[in-house]
């Protein structure tokens, strides 16, 4: 896996961030945020040339595509996978992304339209690359070129659901033998004022503005909504027996992936958690999964208001009993709601506390909710053998998803 | 794929610049009834190139709830029409099937393209507070499944793709694999529009837009005069069904099958390996389990940019030797249309099984001989059980999809 999530670089500092309990939501410092009603994000501290970009290639990637190549190839350097002695069409790409270039759109739009004054902009101005800004394709074809792959490449935009969205994806693909190897996550990078305006007007971000530091509050009876962030995480994701032929350290198995939509509003949840519900029943019977046999939940978890009652009903329904004694955290409350990105950071997050044997805490977790009455593992991160896990999201749009992994048994090096 | 049940397209809807429903976008493509024209808009002649093909009579009120205007963008609007045409046109009660075995896949390359300007423009001329509620969902890739879903009670597995004009056709592919897997319908297809002044000079910075300001010429693939494409607007949305599912409801007219499908994306240029275009080709007749010979015609992808046109005609000839098979791009009377277009060659591909008649490609007089291929330049009565559709995306995407006679047993031979 490659990981690029606020907080820290890489992997290692991901979960040293998550095991510790401590959170990376800041005040904006990419602009002057004082105008907006919510005024917090996670960042990362990223230099795209240090980071082994060339000059060419930082001109014509969006941020969310750099965290993207950046993350892919530190996760073939992290799998030892050698793909250059693969046929290059039995990898494919999969991406997932829910604002894709919005920060490159935001940028050309102040210049081609002089900071919002003409509507008939000045052509000018124009970029060379303002097509593969208006169209993301280019996203996973960037990718793609990176890891020199000729099979199936596609960018998975669900909204918030792509981040898991993308890698179920790249299950099936490997499921129905179109490959064998598949580069799958997501990325996104939306802290620009378009896309902060966004949220602020629907109030679904948190105005927690004078403590950023604890501002995403899950389950919380004080939260308020969510924050913002970026991030980015790519997987090598194999065919089972292709990893066990060469040996391959294998950080989790994905079992079981379903997503279901709720039919009901662009961005209102019904607090019953039904059609979340029913996506983590079909995970779980992909995987043949028993509800009494998942070991921790990593919950979506996004800190507003209706989210948390609907996902904590969600729960209860598709797990029955085993919703009382399982754990339930939310690394939102650390890294912040990265959109498109966060369900890869999430299955990165799981992968590691499989292998750790270590749940993530949720963080700013002070005071529960009566509304929300799971165990949602505050504060601490709790030692635990972990053998499967379920991750879930929700998304805009209606997009409910689950995915169940499990620790490698015997499948490790 | 052999064994498995079949797949059938039930209905179909059609928002073409040639047509708003089926037939006649159908009788204006046989008849050869050009909608490219001055893009008018907005004052288009202070840009370099002029010529569009936009949908001219879609009054959005007249077919869509009074309270889905505000909150969708236009390509939205033409996605909603066209798929309430395509499930009444299946005569699908959605009310009487299985919630979550109804799933919706579309692709769109832009976005709430439009909307999404008006909202650029209200945040950099006025301040935040200005921008609309509906922004963040009007805007995102997801917008179309996800309000497709709502619309029609859709709760079974929903997606967005992107991969520019190669989206559309992906989507149909991935409808195709919901559908194996065991979804018993699907909603599927794509629709763009980006014609504002900004979606409109971001098109054109790709390089590739006809300078010229005669219809009849701008937009002339495989010619030796080709020097570019035309955009356009709009799409199709098709209803995709399992042939045991459609059988229990009922169904009795089918308008074919959808036999096969297989995506691979182009090595960097100058890497001194085969374009992947002959490659999909090949894999989507496997998948199809159809013989090259069997293929009555193919659908190009026809960019008519010299280069791009000669490849394809290269990967053509050689799966299926020289002039082998007839070949035609009636997108030239539309203009290209992104991830709309490709939906719109799979209704025609249909609508030529149907009628033994395949339209011509209007204004391609002129083909170079190495081409070698057969490009339809007057309509052809000629017998046709199995089509090809292709489709390219900006930057090595290649798709093919294979659609065949059929019935509600489904394929016929």
């Amino acid at each position: 896996m490659g990981v690029r999530a606020p907080g820290g670089c890489g992997q290692k500092e991901f979960w040293d961030l998550l095991s510790s309990g401590r959170t990376a939501t800041r005040r904006i410092s990419f602009f002057d945020p004082s105008p907006h009603r919510s005024q917090i994000a996670g960042e990362c501290a990223f230099d795209p040339l240090a980071e082994g970009l060339s000059p060419r290639q930082v001109r014509r990637m969006d941020r969310a595509t750099q965290f993207a190549v950046v993350c892919a190839r530190e996760a073939v350097d992290d799998s030892g996978v050698d793909l250059t002695a693969l046929e290059p069409h039995r990898i494919g790409v999969t991406l997932g992304s829910a604002v894709a270039a919005a920060t490159s759109l935001e940028q050309e739009y102040v210049v081609l339209s002089d900071t919002g004054r003409n509507w008939l902009v000045d052509d000018s101005y124009l970029s060379p690359h303002m097509f593969d800004y208006l169209t993301p394709g280019v996203m996973p074809a960037e990718v793609a070129w990176a890891v020199g792959a000729e099979g199936p490449v596609t960018l998975v935009s669900d909204g918030c659901t792509s981040g898991i969205d993308a890698v179920g994806h790249a299950c099936e693909r490997i499921e129905d033998g179109s490959v064998d190897v598949v580069l799958a996550g997501a990325t996104d990078t939306p802290i620009t004022p378009i896309v902060v305006a966004c949220f602020d007007a629907i109030k679904a971000t948190t105005p927690r503005n004078d403590d950023p530091e604890h501002a995403s509050r899950p389950f919380d009876r004080t939260r308020n909504g969510f924050v913002l962030a970026e991030g980015a995480a790519m997987f090598v994701l194999e065919e089972y027996e292709h990893a066990r032929a060469r040996g391959a350290r294998v950080y989790a198995e994905i079992t079981g992936y379903a997503t279901r939509c709720n039919a009901y509003h662009m961005t209102g949840l019904r607090s019953d958690g039904r059609e979340m519900a029913a996506a983590i029943e079909a995970a779980l019977r992909a995987s043949r999964t028993d509800p009494g046999d998942v070991d921790y939940v990593n919950a979506h978890g996004s800190g507003t208001k209706q989210n948390d009652r609907h996902e904590t009903a969600a729960v209860r329904r598709s797990l029955g009993s085993r919703a009382d004694r399982v754990p339930v955290s939310s690394i939102k409350s650390m890294v912040g709601h990265s959109l498109g990105a966060i369900g890869s950071l999430e299955i990165a997050a799981c992968a590691l506390a499989l292998d750790h044997g270590l749940i993530p805490p949720t963080a700013n977790l002070h005071e529960p909710d009566p509304e929300c009455d799971l165990d949602y593992v505050p504060l601490v991160a709790r030692e635990q053998p972990l053998r499967t896990v379920l991750t879930i999201g929700s998304g805009f749009g209606g997009f409910q998803s689950a995915m169940v992994l499990r620790r490698p048994g015997g499948v490790r090096a | 794929m052999s064994g498995a049940t079949p797949v059938l397209v039930t209905g179909m809807g059609v928002a073409a610049p040639t047509g708003l429903d089926t037939e006649t976008f159908w009788r204006a493509s046989l008849a050869g009834q050009n909608a490219v024209a001055e893009h008018d808009g907005f004052d288009v002649s202070r840009y370099p190139c002029r010529l569009a093909g936009r949908i001219r009579q879609f009054d959005a009120s007249e077919h869509l709830p009074g309270r889905l205007l505000p909150q969708t963008d236009r390509m939205t609007r033409l996605a909603l029409f066209a798929a309430e045409r395509a499930l009444s046109d299946a005569a699908v009660d959605t009310g009487a099937l299985p919630e979550y075995g109804m799933g919706v896949v579309t692709s769109t390359a832009c976005g709430g393209f439009e909307f999404t300007h008006r909202e650029f423009a209200k945040l950099w001329a006025k301040g935040p507070h200005h921008v609309s509620v509906y922004e963040s969902f009007a805007w995102f890739y997801a917008v179309n499944t996800g309000q497709i879903s709502i619309r029609h009670g859709m709760r079974g597995p929903c997606a967005a793709l992107v991969a520019e004009q190669a989206g559309g056709l992906d989507a149909i592919g991935q409808a195709l694999r919901s559908a194996r897997r065991g979804t018993a319908l699907v909603t599927t297809g794509g629709v763009d529009s980006a014609l504002d002044p900004w979606g409109w000079v971001s098109q054109v910075s790709g390089g590739r837009v006809s300078t010229s300001t005669e219809p009849e010429e701008a937009y002339l693939p495989f010619d030796e005069r080709a020097h570019g494409y035309v955009p356009g607007e709009g799409g199709a949305i098709l209803v995709l069904e399992r042939a045991d599912a459609a059988l229990e409801r009922g169904v009795s007219r089918v308008h074919g099958v959808v036999s096969g499908h297989a995506s691979t994306f182009d090595p960097p240029r100058g890497s001194g390996r085969p374009r992947g275009l002959r490659r999909a080709i090949e894999a989507a007749l496997s998948d199809a389990e159809v013989g090259a010979q069997e293929i009555g015609v193919v659908f190009a992808d026809a960019v008519g940019v010299p280069q791009l046109d000669q490849e394809e005609a290269e990967a053509l000839r050689g799966v299926f030797g020289p002039e082998g098979v007839p070949v035609t791009a009636p997108k030239v009377l539309t203009g290209r249309l992104s991830a709309g277009g490709p939906p719109v060659d799979v209704v025609s591909a249909l609508l030529t099984i149907r009628d033994g008649l395949i339209p011509a490609t209007a204004h391609t007089a002129r083909v170079p001989a190495e081409y070698g291929i057969d490009v339809v330049r007057e309509n052809r009565a000629v017998p046709v059980r199995h089509a090809l559709v292709l489709a390219r995306g900006r930057h090595g995407f290649n798709s093919a999809l294979v659609v065949s006679a059929g019935d509600v047993r489904g394929r016929h031979g």
